[in-house]
């Protein structure tokens, strides 16, 4: 059914950290790879070794540059995924069931057996999460791996979307929104988290910090602002110094 | 937006075969129309031929067409599924219509109500195809209260075009219809006209800022997320250049409603010659063209939220 749960039990989702990534597309990379051989699997490619490679991605990381008038413009790398939202138009507009949203966590996913491949979906995503697969005929997206999170032959800690456990700097965090306890929902209190394009009114699950404001300089302490060499006193140095200084 | 052929083609072909089958329906069974067999199997032949091209045409850009049938099962939630599930429906009370034209040269009784209820649903699939577009919050350009007037107005003033050259073609004269087709064709010029000035003085509310949820005077893309043109780009990413953009529109103006208007008029003071014919069959081929450039113009300048991360400034 493409109508959607009235609410979910829990609402998983990500909280993308702004200021902490440094955009290496190490979550992108790991993505294409755990998903061609996951749920989606594949994520097919056109000419991948080509002039104009093209293919499946549910991770694409932009960067940047803002100006926020406190100095010179900052880079803000900028991965973009799906936001399994509330919301999802990308599941109601589909007309033949193949897009859904699970009652029990909020995740949006694509039965490609039933996907007639119009697009539709495509059209209705502002975050332009869902892609098409050419090879296929049909639209893929992100999973949330629900094939790593609920896959009890990892180990415990491993039971996260490979996009999480990959960032080297620890940009990216996973867990339930509905738990006002959980990491997501501290992050998101604590340093503002915020859904993208409200205004659209599709109520984003992810969350994305933004970047902190930046450090103010130091007050004068009336240190001197600029160090004179200290003279060496004796030794060859020395006489080097007296030489040239006469 | 991408300007596929084959949903410019869908769009246009099957507004205005559904815009035919509307008028006959409702003229037929108010005893309007010639009850000759011939004009009806004519008509209505022309009408659901425009129908099924279009609605074949659509298929054929599906990634997987034959799972097409697949596309009814979800009316409750979305507007292609009701679109489908009407366009089916259509062919019902539409089938039962021509029987009592065509083979029974009747159209009063059953099939007038018959005919009433094809009005009554060509016109609900033209509107569910429009809901496609309104309903599409990502599209500013598609996600107004201009969209659903400008479909159906479009697709009558196109089916009328067709009905009052069809008449003239069989000689017949019916001042309902052939009146009707200059006055179709001020409504929808009217129509489309606010259509254009809302979206060239509006715009969505979604910004550069608000789509990576920073607070900033700019937001300039630095290094693009990949190297070539991937899915988004080439679906959601057409640009049209401005100027083209206006050559367009004065190309769709002149062939769409100018001329069709002065030629419709020619035919109406002239109805039953021969200048009135060649009008009648000249605005119907100048329409064709102007509705297509309408129709690509509605998808090429058509701008989809997501070019806010490949340095759209506003959408």
């Amino acid at each position: 059914m493409t109508s959607l749960p009235q609410s979910t039990n829990k609402r998983l989702g990500l909280v993308i950290d702004l200021d902490t990534c440094v955009g290496c597309h190490a979550c992108a990379t790991n993505c294409k790879e755990w998903n061609t051989g996951g749920h989606m699997a594949p994520l097919t490619d056109q000419n991948p070794y080509g002039k104009d490679p093209d293919g499946v991605w549910f991770n694409r990381v932009h960067s940047f540059e803002v100006d926020r008038g406190d100095g010179p413009g900052v880079t803000i790398n900028f991965p973009r995924s799906c936001m399994h939202c509330d919301n999802a138009a990308c599941v109601t507009v589909c007309p033949t069931g193949a897009s859904y949203k699970r009652a029990e966590d909020g995740i949006v996913l694509v039965n490609t057996d039933k996907c007639i491949g119009c697009k539709l979906c495509s059209w209705a995503c502002p975050y332009g999460a869902r892609e098409f697969d050419e090879d296929e005929g049909v639209m893929k997206k992100c999973t949330l791996c629900i094939d790593r999170i609920y896959n009890e032959t990892l180990d415990i800690e491993d039971r996260q979307p490979a996009c999480v456990l990959t960032c080297p700097v620890g940009a990216r965090h996973y867990g339930d929104f509905n738990d006002p306890n959980s990491n997501v929902s501290k992050l998101v209190a604590e340093r503002a988290g915020r859904p993208l394009m409200p205004e659209l009114g599709y109520n984003p699950t992810n969350r994305y910090l933004p970047p902190r404001a930046r450090r103010v300089d130091a007050e004068n302490i009336g240190a001197q602002s600029r160090l004179d060499p200290v003279s060496p006193r004796k030794g060859f140095l020395s006489w080097v110094d007296n030489a040239l200084s006469r | 937006m991408h300007p596929a052929f084959s949903v410019i083609f869908f769009t246009t072909s099957s507004g205005a075969g559904y815009g035919l089958l509307a008028l006959m329906g409702l003229f037929g069974a108010a005893g309007q129309l010639p009850q000759d067999r011939w004009f009806g199997l004519t008509g209505l032949f022309i009408a659901l031929g425009l129908v099924s091209a279009g609605l074949l045409a659509s298929m054929l850009h599906l990634g997987r067409p034959e799972r097409a049938w697949r596309a009814m099962s979800q009316w409750r939630s979305s507007w292609l599924a009701r679109e489908g599930v009407l366009a089916l429906a259509t062919y019902v009370p539409a089938g039962i219509f021509a029987i009592g034209w065509v083979f029974l040269e009747n159209t009063s009784g059953l099939f007038a109500l018959m005919g009433v209820l094809s009005t009554v649903m060509a016109l609900l699939t033209v509107i569910a195809t429009s809901m496609i577009y309104r309903s599409l919050k990502t599209i500013h350009q598609w996600n107004n209260c201009w969209t659903l007037p400008g479909y159906v107005t479009l697709s009558l003033m196109t089916g009328a075009l067709l009905l009052s050259a069809l008449l003239m073609v069989f000689g017949e004269q019916v001042r309902a219809v052939h009146g009707l087709v200059p006055v179709a064709i001020v409504v929808a010029w009217i129509v489309k006209y606010v259509y254009w000035r809302f979206i060239d003085t509006t715009q969505s509310l979604a910004t550069p800022n608000s789509a990576i949820g920073v607070d900033g005077a700019s937001v300039k893309p630095l290094d693009p997320p990949h190297s070539t043109e991937n899915y988004l780009l080439k679906e959601m990413g057409f640009q049209v250049a401005r100027k083209h953009a206006t050559k367009l529109r004065l190309i769709s103006i002149a062939t769409l409603f100018v001329l069709p208007l002065v030629l419709s008029l020619i035919a109406y003071m002239g109805v039953g010659g021969m200048i009135a014919l060649i009008a009648a069959v000249l605005a119907v081929m100048l329409a064709g063209l102007g509705i297509l450039a309408e129709r690509w113009l509605f998808f090429a300048e058509a701008r989809h939220a997501v070019n806010l991360y490949y340095g759209a400034e506003s959408v």
